[in-house]
């Protein structure tokens, strides 16, 4: 079952994750990390089809992705 | 031991070679050229190699990677091109880079002339570049000095981490004199174990000297001051000329210093006792040499400038002995009985001269 | 079930400085992958540039040397002719290659240096607040071109890629862009040929990449990918520029 787990801490919040994930599982957290960014939680984890897309286009490598 | 009939800049090239210089990065301008030429030359027979620069900027960063490095590496300039190299000067004392710097000075302000002057003192003494920092210089007056010198101009830099400069003038530069190509000394030097070669076996280093806060920047501030003030308590050199029964000094560097012996020579000559400190380092300067001159009654500096290292030995006398200036600019020199008169007319002395 | 996707180990774990969106940490991912890669972390001494990445010494795990703004091109080429065995290279903004360092982007590539220099060209001096850059479009407005870049006072944008590929001793230049998925696979492509090209001493690699600038640009991450696909690669070459035979034959 593919996962992706976001590392809350380095996450700032930028979306290009959410813009190019073909299977809308992340969306915009209503949590502020220490840095203050409202950081990208896991919002429909079954959809994961675990093609890193996300992971690709991440500026601050703030997600893994197991397949 | 055999000597070899070489130019002054020859001479620096030569010392290079023996002291372990493997890398000469640099850049053609007058009067300092023969020193790229020469290496380019020899430095590849003995293992080494010759790269000209685009700039006299590229050629001073060259030298910076490459002391990042651990290798042992110099450059060459004259006053327009030393002033190009000041923004990595500064870089370079803020990194604690070792290299060596030749600055062949020679008229300015401007594209200036190509005649022996020393109107680069302050800029060589006082930093040169941005920011709080000073590079160590070293005035050879002789053939033999430029050789030698510039031999312990590359200790001093691997010593203390730090930029050393040769600061002589174009007279220096292409006069041949014998020069004994002394071998290399055995000193201990620290190890280099900041260098950044390649993580081998060893946790990743970096070479940098931005600082995020200003609280980083005090802590380095304080910590490059502190260098400084233990170089200038450990390594300021000068030669004393008949100082010791001295009642009146001269002081000067580089082709000053040598031709000050000569002025020194005809008045005591003329029952003047008259006397020299020639500073080897410019900076540090020798404010030792000038600690406990009791008995003297004046001093005269002989600068090839507008009157620059009157300032520190002002300062080093602490204003309790009258200093003067003799001076030439332009790129002329000064003669020794020009000298000789300028010092009996300041000081009201009843001398033929 | 394994890990498909995690820090590579050319990247240390401290984190990344940059706005959120800026895409210079995509680009830093794939260089700190192909050091992985080709087992090179340990000889690889990297140059770093002034502006925005001038702190990513911390972020690598290879031994990196951080200069004056410009220079990094010539402080490599001092590095790698004392360590002809290790690999070396250079990452900079357009600002510090395509401004104040072009004499040494010039020379490095008609020496045929064996470096590997990689450009990050967002169109505008990043660090300083934005302001127009060599590489700034026609029309762009920046901070010191508020009415919109004006070409005929201010001339056109440089194709920093296309005039290095002129020089004999580049033998590989390419021009890529991190704006998609894609995009992102073929520039990882192009640097890690360039790294192959020092591996084999072949000469001068040099790899331009367009990125992106949030908040210089005023757009918000997203927009910024939509404004680099739309605006800036029109604007520039892309692909592989420059490949001799012998880059060909790797």
């Amino acid at each position: 079952m593919p996962k992706v787990e976001v590392i809350s801490e380095l996450c700032k919040s930028c979306g290009l994750c959410i813009n190019v994930c073909p299977k809308q599982v992340l969306k915009i957290g209503e949590t502020a990390n220490k840095k203050g960014y409202y950081f990208v939680e896991v919002g429909s984890p079954d959809q994961c089809i675990g093609c890193a897309l996300c992971g690709m286009v991440c500026p601050d490598i703030a997600l893994k992705i197991y397949k | 031991m055999e000597k070899e009939l070489l130019k002054g800049n020859e001479a620096i090239g030569e010392a290079a070679i023996h002291a372990g210089c493997k890398l000469f990065f640099g850049y053609p301008i007058t009067p300092s050229t023969e020193i790229i030429e020469y290496l380019s030359g020899h430095l590849p027979k003995a293992g080494g190699a010759v790269l000209q620069g685009e700039d006299e900027i590229a050629s001073i960063n060259m030298c910076y990677g490459a002391a990042a490095t651990g290798a042992r590496v110099m450059t060459a300039s004259s006053s327009p091109g030393y002033s190009l190299k000041q923004e990595c000067m500064s870089f370079l004392a803020a990194a604690e880079l070792p290299v060596v710097v030749v600055n062949i000075n020679r008229n300015g302000p401007g594209l200036g002339g190509l005649g022996p002057n020393q109107g680069d003192y302050f800029q060589c003494t006082k930093g040169g570049g941005h920011g709080d920092y000073r590079v160590i210089v070293l005035a050879p007056s002789t053939g033999q000095q430029m050789y030698d010198y510039t031999m312990e101009a590359f200790d001093l830099a691997d010593k203390h981490r730090t930029p050393v400069v040769i600061l002589a003038d174009g007279m220096l530069g292409q006069t041949m004199e014998p020069i004994e190509l002394k071998e290399r000394a055995a000193v201990v030097l620290p190890e280099k174990d900041w260098v950044t070669d390649g993580a081998v076996g060893r946790p990743k280093r970096k070479i940098a000297m931005y600082n995020l806060t200003n609280e980083a920047g005090e802590t380095t501030s304080v910590h490059l001051q502190e260098k400084f003030e233990h170089i200038k308590a450990t390594e300021q050199q000068w030669e004393n000329y008949w100082v010791e029964d001295a009642e009146y000094l001269l002081v000067g560097y580089g082709t000053c210093g040598r031709m000050a012996k000569s002025v020194v020579q005809l008045a005591r000559q003329q029952g003047i006792k008259l006397g020299l400190i020639r500073p080897i380092t410019l900076w540090p300067f020798p404010e030792k040499a000038f600690a406990n001159l009791t008995g003297i009654k004046g001093i005269l500096t002989v600068e090839l400038n507008s009157g620059q290292m009157i300032e520190d030995v002002k300062l080093a006398v602490n204003c309790s002995v009258p200093v003067h200036l003799c001076n030439r600019q332009g790129g002329m020199l000064l003669s020794e009985n020009t000298v000789l008169r300028k010092f009996v007319e300041i000081f009201a002395l009843e001398v033929e001269v | 079930m394994e890990k498909v996707f995690d820090r590579p180990k050319g990247l240390t774990d401290v984190p990344f400085t940059y706005c959120p969106g800026c895409t210079h940490g995509i680009i830093h991912r794939l260089i700190g992958e192909v050091l992985e890669e080709l087992d090179i972390i340990e000889t690889t001494i990297g140059v770093a540039p002034v502006g925005c990445s001038g702190f990513l010494l911390d972020n690598f795990s290879c031994d990196f040397v951080g200069g004056a703004h410009g220079r990094a091109q010539a402080i490599a080429t001092g590095i790698k002719r004392a360590r002809p065995d290790r690999i070396v290279f250079t990452y900079q903004g357009d600002g510090d290659i395509a401004a104040i360092g072009t004499a040494h982007a010039i020379h490095v590539a008609a020496r045929g240096e064996k470096i590997t220099s990689i450009m990050v060209n967002n169109s505008v001096f990043g660090m300083t607040g934005g302001q127009m850059a060599p590489t700034s479009l026609a029309g762009q407005r920046t901070a010191t071109s508020p009415y919109g870049r004006d070409c005929a006072v201010t001339g056109n944008p440089i194709d920093l890629p296309k005039i290095i590929a002129t020089l004999d001793g580049a033998v590989y230049v390419a021009a890529g862009s991190v704006d998609s998925p894609k995009n992102i696979i073929q520039a990882k492509k192009m640097i890690k040929t360039a790294f192959r090209v020092q591996q084999q001493g072949l000469g001068f690699a040099f790899v331009s990449i367009l990125s992106t600038c949030p908040t210089n640009w005023g757009l918000s991450p997203v927009d910024s990918l939509k404004w680099l696909r739309e605006k800036m690669i029109p604007a520039y070459q892309l692909g592989e520029i420059k490949v001799t035979e012998e880059v060909k034959a790797l």
